[in-house]
C-alpha cells in the first residue's frame, strides 16, 4: 500500500481488496511451489541418509521429478468404492487442503507482509489445524473399508490428544509476548534481550515440536496412515488427484507448523540484537531470507526425524501425549507465569 | 448496524429447533446434538446482549456455557457407549427394561 | 447494509443447517451439518466484534466436541439403526410444545426491557483487544463461577473415565 491509490483513480476499498487478492495469489503460489519441491528434497535427503541416490531420472539430478509426479497423479484413473458415502468421500480431501491453506492467511512472512493481520492469529491457526483432522476422519469413514476405518479411529484419538499439548505449549509464548498476534509476537522477541524465545521457552519448544509432528502425521507418529500395518490407512481407497490433494495438505500443514515454530520460538524474520552487534552487515539481508532459512531448517529437521526414528506403537503414542507432554506443558505455563509476574 | 431483535429471533428459533429435535427424535446421539443446538441458541442471545448493552459479562457467560457443554458432551457420550454395550442400540424406545 | 446482508446469510444458513441436523437419518451427516452450524455462528460472533469468542467456538465445538461425537459414532457400529423408526410415537406433541415455547418467547419479547448499558464500548474493547477485555472481566468479577466451571470439568473427566471403563480392577 505504498503506492498512492488516488494516482490511479481507484476507490480505496477496491484498492484494498485488490492488494489482498494479489497477496493471496502470491502466498498460495509460493507455498504450492514449496510443497512440490518439499517432496523432492524429502526424497533426496532421506536417500542421502540411507546411502542412496534418490530420484535421478527426470531432468538433471531428478530436479523435474515433482512436475512429473503432478502430471502423473492428474491423469490417473479416479477410483471410487461402490459402497462409499460419496458426498463425504469427495469432500474429505478438499476439507483437508482448505483447512491447511486457510491458515496461511494469518502467517506473516516478513515485516508487514501478511494477508490478514488478526489479533487472535495463533488461536486461528490452532482452530484450523484441528479442522484438518476432519479430512482424515471423514476420509476413513466414507471409504467404507476396514483399514481406512482403523486409520480414521486412530486419527481422531490422536488429534484429540495432541491438540491439547500443541495449544498449551504456545501459552508460554503468549504470556511472554502478551499477544496472540503473530506479528506482535515477533516484535516482542526483538525487544527481548535474548532475541529469540527458544532459550526461555525450551520446554515449550520441545513439546511444540513433538506435538506438531503428531498433528501433521509425520513419521514417528504417522499411525493413521502407517504403510506397513494399515497399508496407508485412511488413504487406502483414494487414488489419483484426490490422493494428491491429501498429500499437498500434509506438506502444507508441515510448512505451517514449521513457520509457527519459526515465528514463535526462533524470532521470525529478525535476527537477535547481539548477533547484529557483532556482524552488523547481516542487517542488510531482507527479512524474508532469514525466515526462509529458518523454515528450511525446520523442514529438514522433519526429514531427519523421519529417516532416524521408527514408528511408535499406538499405546506409546497415547502415553507420550497424556503422561509426558501435557504435564510438561502445564509445568512450563506455571513456570513462565511465575517468572513473568515476579521478574517483569 | 443489525438490530438487536434480529439476534433474539435467531436465538429463539435455534433454541426451538434444538428442542424439537430433543423431544421428537429417538436417536440418543441426535438428541445430544439437539441439546448442543439449544446451547448455541442461548449463546447467540448472550453474545448479542453483551454487544448491545456494552457489557462483557454476557460473553463471559458464553464461555461458561461452552465449558459446561463440553462436560455435558463428554458425560453424555460416555453414557451412550455404556448403553450401547448393554443393549446394542442407541434408539431409546428399545431401551425399556424398566417397563413393567 | 453489508453487515445486514452478512447477518441474514449467517442467520438463514444457521437455521437451515440446524433443521437439517435434527431431521437427518444418518448420524454422521447430522454431525457434519452441526459443524457447518458452528462455523456460521462463529461468523455471527465476528459480526458482534467478539473475535476471541469466534476462535473459541471453532476450537472447542468444532475441534474437540464434534471430534468426540465422530469418535463415538465410529466406535459404535450404527449402520442398522439408520433403518429404524426415527421419531417417537408422540412426535406431534413435540411440535405443539415447541410452537408453544416459541409463542411464549415472542410474548416475553414484547415485554422485554433492555438493561443498563455498561462501560465496555466497542472502542474500548478494540483498544484493549477483545481477548484482554474478556480476561479482565472473567478473572475479576467472575472468578468464582470460573472456579466452579473448572470443578465441573474435573467431575466430567473423572465421570467419563469411570463410566466408559470396562471394569475397575
Amino acid at each position: 500500500m505504498t503506492l498512492d491509490h488516488h494516482l490511479l483513480g481507484i476507490s480505496p476499498q477496491l484498492w484494498d481488496i485488490g492488494v489482498i487478492v494479489i497477496k493471496i495469489a502470491v502466498v498460495v503460489g509460493a507455498v504450492m511451489g514449496h510443497v512440490a519441491y518439499a517432496t523432492y528434497f524429502e526424497r533426496k535427503v532421506i536417500a542421502r541418509m540411507q546411502m542412496r541416490m534418490g530420484p535421478m531420472e527426470v531432468g538433471p539430478y531428478g530436479i523435474l521429478q515433482p512436475i512429473a509426479d503432478g502430471i502423473k497423479s492428474f491423469f490417473k484413473e479416479d477410483i471410487i468404492p461402490t459402497n462409499a458415502d460419496k458426498p463425504i468421500f469427495f469432500m474429505a480431501p478438499i476439507i483437508s487442503l482448505m483447512a491447511a491453506l486457510t491458515t496461511l492467511a494469518v502467517v506473516p512472512f516478513f515485516d508487514g507482509f501478511v494477508v490478514s493481520n488478526v489479533n487472535v492469529g495463533l488461536l486461528f491457526i490452532l482452530a484450523m489445524s484441528s479442522l484438518g483432522a476432519y479430512g482424515l476422519i471423514l476420509a476413513g469413514w466414507a471409504s467404507n473399508s476396514k483399514y481406512a476405518f482403523l486409520g480414521a479411529l486412530r486419527s481422531s484419538a490422536q488429534v484429540i490428544s495432541y491438540e491439547v499439548p500443541l495449544g498449551l505449549s504456545l501459552v508460554g509464548v503468549m504470556i511472554m509476548a502478551g499477544s496472540m498476534n503473530l506479528t506482535d509476537i515477533v516484535h516482542a522477541q526483538q525487544k527481548f534481550p535474548g532475541g529469540i524465545y527458544l532459550v526461555p521457552q525450551l520446554i515449550g519448544f520441545f513439546v511444540f515440536v513433538v506435538s506438531a509432528m503428531a498433528e501433521t502425521n509425520r513419521t514417528p507418529f504417522d499411525l493413521p496412515e502407517a504403510e506397513t500395518e494399515l497399508i496407508a490407512g485412511v488413504f487406502v481407497e483414494y487414488s489419483g488427484m484426490r490422493y494428491a490433494l491429501f498429500f499437498m495438505a500434509e506438506y502444507t500443514s508441515m510448512i505451517i507448523m514449521s513457520s509457527i515454530a519459526v515465528l514463535c520460538f526462533l524470532g521470525g524474520w529478525t535476527l537477535p540484537a547481539f548477533v547484529l552487534k557483532v556482524l552488523p552487515f547481516l542487517g542488510y539481508v531482507p527479512g524474508l531470507v532469514w525466515f526462509a532459512l529458518k523454515l528450511y531448517a525446520c523442514i529438514f529437521f522433519y526429514y531427519w526425524i523421519r529417516a532416524t526414528l521408527p514408528r511408535y506403537r499406538y499405546d506409546q503414542l497415547m502415553a507420550i501425549g497424556w503422561k509426558v507432554l501435557i504435564p510438561l506443558s502445564l509445568a512450563n505455563i506455571v513456570l513462565t507465569g511465575f517468572i513473568s509476574v515476579w521478574m517483569p | 448496524m443489525v438490530p438487536l431483535n434480529w439476534y433474539i429471533w435467531l436465538s429463539a428459533i435455534l433454541f426451538c429447533t434444538g428442542m424439537f429435535g430433543f423431544i421428537t427424535r429417538r436417536n440418543l446421539i441426535i438428541m445430544l446434538l439437539s441439546v448442543e443446538i439449544m446451547f448455541n441458541g442461548v449463546n447467540v442471545s448472550l453474545a448479542a446482549f453483551s454487544h448491545y448493552l456494552q457489557d462483557a459479562a454476557g460473553q463471559v457467560l458464553v464461555f461458561i456455557v461452552i465449558a459446561v457443554a463440553a462436560a455435558e458432551a463428554a458425560i453424555g457420550l460416555a453414557l451412550v457407549i455404556l448403553l450401547f454395550r448393554h443393549h446394542e442400540t442407541i434408539m431409546i424406545d428399545e431401551i425399556n427394561e424398566m417397563k413393567g | 447494509m453489508i453487515e445486514k446482508a452478512f447477518f441474514l446469510y449467517f442467520a438463514f444458513a444457521a437455521v437451515a443447517v440446524s433443521i437439517i441436523t435434527v431431521t437427518r437419518r444418518n448420524v454422521m451427516h447430522a454431525v457434519l451439518c452441526m459443524l457447518l452450524l458452528f462455523f456460521h455462528l462463529a461468523g455471527l460472533y465476528l459480526l458482534l466484534n467478539a473475535e476471541f469468542l469466534a476462535a473459541v467456538q471453532i476450537i472447542i465445538y468444532a475441534g474437540a466436541i464434534m471430534v468426540l461425537f465422530l469418535f463415538v459414532i465410529m466406535l459404535l457400529n450404527l449402520r442398522e439403526d439408520v433403518k429404524k423408526v426415527q421419531y417417537g410415537r408422540l412426535w406431534f406433541v413435540g411440535v405443539i410444545v415447541v410452537c408453544g415455547i416459541l409463542l411464549a418467547m415472542a410474548g416475553a419479547y414484547v415485554f422485554m426491557v433492555p438493561g443498563q448499558r455498561s462501560d465496555w464500548t466497542i472502542g474500548r474493547i478494540v483498544a484493549e483487544t477483545h481477548t484482554a477485555a474478556i480476561g479482565q472481566v472473567l478473572y475479576t468479577r467472575y472468578m468464582f463461577p470460573f472456579e466452579v466451571v473448572s470443578l465441573i470439568l474435573l467431575v466430567a473427566v473423572i465421570g467419563a473415565i469411570v463410566l466408559a471403563k470396562r471394569q475397575l480392577k
